[in-house]
C-alpha cells in the first residue's frame, strides 16, 4: 500500500506540473495513459482471476518446496525453463511473480523467472530470425539465458 | 446494428464465468468459491490502487518526451553518447520483445552499431518505463533497483561481447513485411 501512495503523489505531481505548462498536451497524456490502462485492463482482470484460483489449488507448501531457497537448483531451473517458453507479457508477469514471494519462492528463482520471460523468448524465434538471421537469433536467446541466470543468482545473493 | 456474437464475448470470457461462478458461491454458499473470490478482491484492490496512475505518469511521458524525437536524432553517435540514447529510447517503449525487432530495424538502418543495437534490445526487454513501474508496485522498490543495477552492466558487456563477435561477419538485420 506504501507503493501505491508513491505512484498518487507521484502522478498527482507530475498532472500538476505538466497542466501549468501546457493544458492540451496533459488532457492528450491522460487519454494516452487510459487508453493504455484500458488496453490491458481484461488480460489484467483475467491473470488475476487465475492467480487466485491458483493460490486456492496450489498449497504454499508446494511452492516452498519447489521454488523456495531451500529447493535448490531445480526451481531455479524450472523458473529459467518456464520463463524461457511461456510468452507471458511482463505486466501480467509481476502480479504472479509477487504471488510466489508471497507463498515462499525464493528470490533468486522470482528474478530468474521474470528476466527469461523478458529476456529469452523461445515462441518468437522464429519471428526473430527472420529479422536477425538463425545464427545470431539463436545465439543472442543463449546469450541471454546464460545472462538471465546470472542475474537470478546475484539477485538471490544481494537480497 | 450490431451482432451479438461469441467473438463479441470472447474478450470477457474469464470474467463472465468467474461472475457466474463467484454468484453462484455466494448463493450456494460453497464456501472455496467464497475464498477464491476473497484472494480475487485483495488482488483487484491491489492492482487499482496504483496502476491507473502509473498509466497517467507513463501518458504525460508519452506526451512531453515523445520517443519519435529521440529515434530521429539517433544514429552514429557512439561512445557512450551513443549507448546512453539507445537506453533512454528502449526505457520509452511498451510492448513485448518482438516488438523490438522493427525498431532494431530501424537502428540498423540509421547507421547505429551492432553494440547499440544489442544494447538497445537489452534495455528493451527489461527497463521499459512501464514496466519498471509495474515492477515497483507489485516487488518493490529495493527488489526492482537491485534488478535495474544487475542488468545493466549485463546486458551492456553483451552488446560488446555481439559486436565483437560479428565484426567481420556482415551481419545485417532484414526488414520484415507484415503479410498476415
Amino acid at each position: 500500500m506504501n507503493n501505491a501512495l508513491i505512484f498518487i503523489a507521484f502522478a498527482f505531481f507530475a498532472s500538476l506540473v505538466s497542466f501549468l505548462l501546457d493544458r492540451q498536451k496533459t488532457i492528450s497524456g491522460f487519454k494516452k495513459g487510459l487508453k493504455m490502462f484500458y488496453n490491458i485492463l481484461i488480460p489484467f482482470l483475467d491473470i488475476l482471476i487465475i492467480v487466485s484460483l491458483a493460490l486456492f489449488f496450489v498449497p504454499p507448501q508446494l511452492i516452498v518446496k519447489y521454488l523456495g531457497s531451500d529447493s535448490g537448483a531445480v526451481g531455479f531451473i524450472i523458473a529459467a525453463i518456464v520463463g524461457s517458453i511461456t510468452l507471458i507479457p511482463g505486466f501480467i508477469s509481476y502480479p504472479i511473480a509477487s504471488s510466489l514471494l508471497k507463498q515462499g519462492a525464493s528470490y533468486a528463482t522470482v528474478a530468474v523467472f521474470i528476466t527469461t520471460l523478458m529476456m529469452v523468448g523461445v515462441v518468437t524465434l522464429p519471428l526473430e530470425i527472420k529479422y536477425f538471421g538463425a545464427k545470431v537469433a539463436v545465439l543472442r536467446n543463449l546469450l541471454n539465458l546464460v545472462t538471465a541466470i546470472i542475474i537470478g543468482l546475484l539477485i538471490g545473493a544481494i537480497l | 446494428m450490431t451482432k451479438v456474437t461469441f467473438q463479441n464475448f470472447k474478450p470477457y470470457i474469464w470474467l463472465l464465468s468467474f461472475a457466474i461462478f463467484t454468484l453462484g458461491s455466494f448463493c450456494f454458499g460453497f464456501d472455496p468459491g467464497k475464498t477464491i473470490y476473497n484472494s480475487f478482491t485483495v488482488s483487484i484492490i491491489e492492482m487499482i490502487s496504483f496502476i491507473p496512475f502509473l498509466f497517467i505518469i507513463v501518458g504525460l511521458f508519452d506526451v512531453w518526451f515523445p520517443k519519435e524525437k529521440i529515434e530521429r536524432h539517433i544514429g552514429r553517435e557512439s561512445g557512450l553518447k551513443g549507448i546512453f540514447l539507445v537506453i533512454i529510447l528502449a526505457m520509452l517503449q511498451a510492448g513485448p520483445l518482438y516488438g523490438a525487432f522493427p525498431v532494431a530495424y530501424i537502428l540498423y538502418k540509421k547507421g547505429a552499431s551492432i553494440r547499440n543495437i544489442f544494447i538497445y534490445l537489452g534495455a528493451f526487454s527489461s527497463l521499459k518505463i512501464p514496466m519498471l513501474g509495474i515492477e515497483i508496485g507489485y516487488l518493490g522498490l529495493k527488489f526492482t533497483l537491485v534488478r535495474t543495477m544487475v542488468s545493466l552492466p549485463l546486458f551492456i558487456a553483451l552488446g560488446y561481447f555481439m559486436e565483437w563477435y560479428l565484426k567481420d561477419k556482415n551481419f545485417k538485420v532484414n526488414q520484415i513485411h507484415e503479410t498476415c
